[in-house]
């Protein structure tokens, strides 16, 4: 892999990232970072979209009418996300349960249009893909840590485990049922805007 | 009618699109800078829902759903087409966006140079496709509360954008400490208004 490549794929999780500095993909991901099991799943899923539309939208970028691009696109991811739907629904019924409409809104996801548009359409396939995973992870990441400060402030627990200890409790520790609220999802990740751009100035908005 | 009003009033304040589940987030952060824009996109927004909802409603009901195609014959009873309803609502969201915008060029231009670039945008808006899939999830009995769900979703998406320009464009003026400028306030302001609309959710009707 030349250093090319590996920048496309690396720097989408901190420079570049999707959600914090892209502003792409905020829609379906507040809603499921609850718990960090469908926030896993969900990063899985769109990492999947992502890369897989952008390879296939690149090999036959060429062939496609510029006018009637954006239906194109959208039947591409369309069909990809219907077969993650189905898959879910056969091998992780209760996680399809909770997401719901989420993944079906993957079809809508900025960060999927948004790559196909600004990267795929100009690219060669193996770049392209290697571009949608890293924008996939760059997501998956963010996804992770808000739906981790989440559950732990929020359940006390961490992939459905208790991890606070019974003796907190007793000793007058209780859960922030605010941290549960979907709402809580925009302050988390705010605040991880908040240190990022601090860290680095260049981010910094005028 | 008493459920017409209230499926209506519930769409606006209590299942509102932005703040109960976040859909349309993308454009609702890029497009909310001044209330002017916000407006226009507001109204494409709820046209196209008004416009798109009872199509895919029909096409969930008389073709996708297990058993919808009965009208065919007996040969169909058992027939589910669920499986293609995210392809097909997609296509239909597309398709009507491109004819509006077509349309609309045509014949009322004024309207065009106002909403013109936001109608290509809003065909991957998740609040067009979150309204088809919650209609499919809710099970309206007939057209008329998918109509009515469809306009109240869209006047919630439009208080919601017109309220948040509103804030922002005030928010020139203030002293924000420079790493949250921008993105980071927008996302605080959010919550903030998402917290207020959530004092709503306990309102039976």
């Amino acid at each position: 892999m030349d250093s090319k490549n590996k920048l496309v794929l690396f720097n989408p999780l901190s420079k570049n990232n999707p959600i914090t500095v892209q502003m792409l993909g905020i829609c379906s991901a507040l809603a499921v970072t609850s718990k960090l099991e469908p926030a896993f799943i969900m990063a899985i899923s769109v990492t999947a979209v992502v890369a897989f539309s952008n390879l296939i939208l690149s090999l036959i970028r060429n062939t496609i009418p510029s006018r009637i691009r954006i239906i194109v696109q959208l039947m591409i991811v369309a069909a990809l996300v219907t077969i993650i739907n189905e898959t879910l629904k056969a091998f992780a019924y209760d996680v399809s349960k909770q997401l719901s409409v989420f993944v079906g809104l993957i079809i809508t996801n900025c960060i999927v249009m948004g790559r196909l548009e600004a990267f795929a359409l100009g690219n060669k396939p193996w770049a392209s893909f290697l571009d949608g995973v890293g924008n996939g992870l760059g997501y998956g990441i963010l996804l992770i840590i808000v739906a981790f400060v989440r559950e732990l402030l929020g359940s006390g627990t961490l992939w459905n485990f208790r991890v606070i200890p019974e003796s907190f409790y007793e000793a007058g520790y209780a859960n922030n049922g605010l941290m549960i609220l979907p709402s809580m999802a925009l302050i988390v990740i705010a605040c991880i805007i908040w240190i990022q751009r601090s860290k680095d100035k260049e981010l910094q908005e005028k | 009618m008493q459920e017409y009003l209230s499926t209506f009033v519930r769409s606006i304040f209590v299942e509102n699109m932005l703040f109960a589940y976040f859909l349309g987030m993308c454009s609702f952060l890029a497009i909310s800078k001044n209330v002017k824009t916000a407006f226009g996109l507001g109204l494409a927004v709820t046209f196209v829902l008004l416009v798109t909802l009872p199509i895919n409603y029909l096409l969930e009901n008389y073709v996708l759903k297990e058993g919808a195609l009965r009208w065919l014959g007996e040969a169909f009873q058992g027939v589910d087409l669920s499986f293609l309803s995210l392809i097909i609502f997609i296509a239909v969201v597309a398709a009507i966006v491109q004819l509006l915008e077509m349309i609309i060029e045509r014949y009322l231009p004024a309207l065009y140079n106002s909403l013109g670039i936001f109608l290509p945008l809003i065909a991957v808006n998740c609040a067009i496709l979150g309204g088809s899939l919650f209609m499919q999830q809710k099970e309206f009995p007939n057209i008329g509360f998918a109509t009515t769900y469809a306009v109240g979703s869209g006047i919630g998406w439009l208080l919601a954008i017109v309220g948040m320009a509103a804030i922002r464009e005030k928010l020139q003026y203030s002293d924000i400490p420079k790493p949250l400028r921008g993105l980071g306030i927008a996302f605080i302001i959010t919550a903030l208004m998402g917290i207020g609309f959530m004092s709503f959710s306990g309102v039976k009707l």
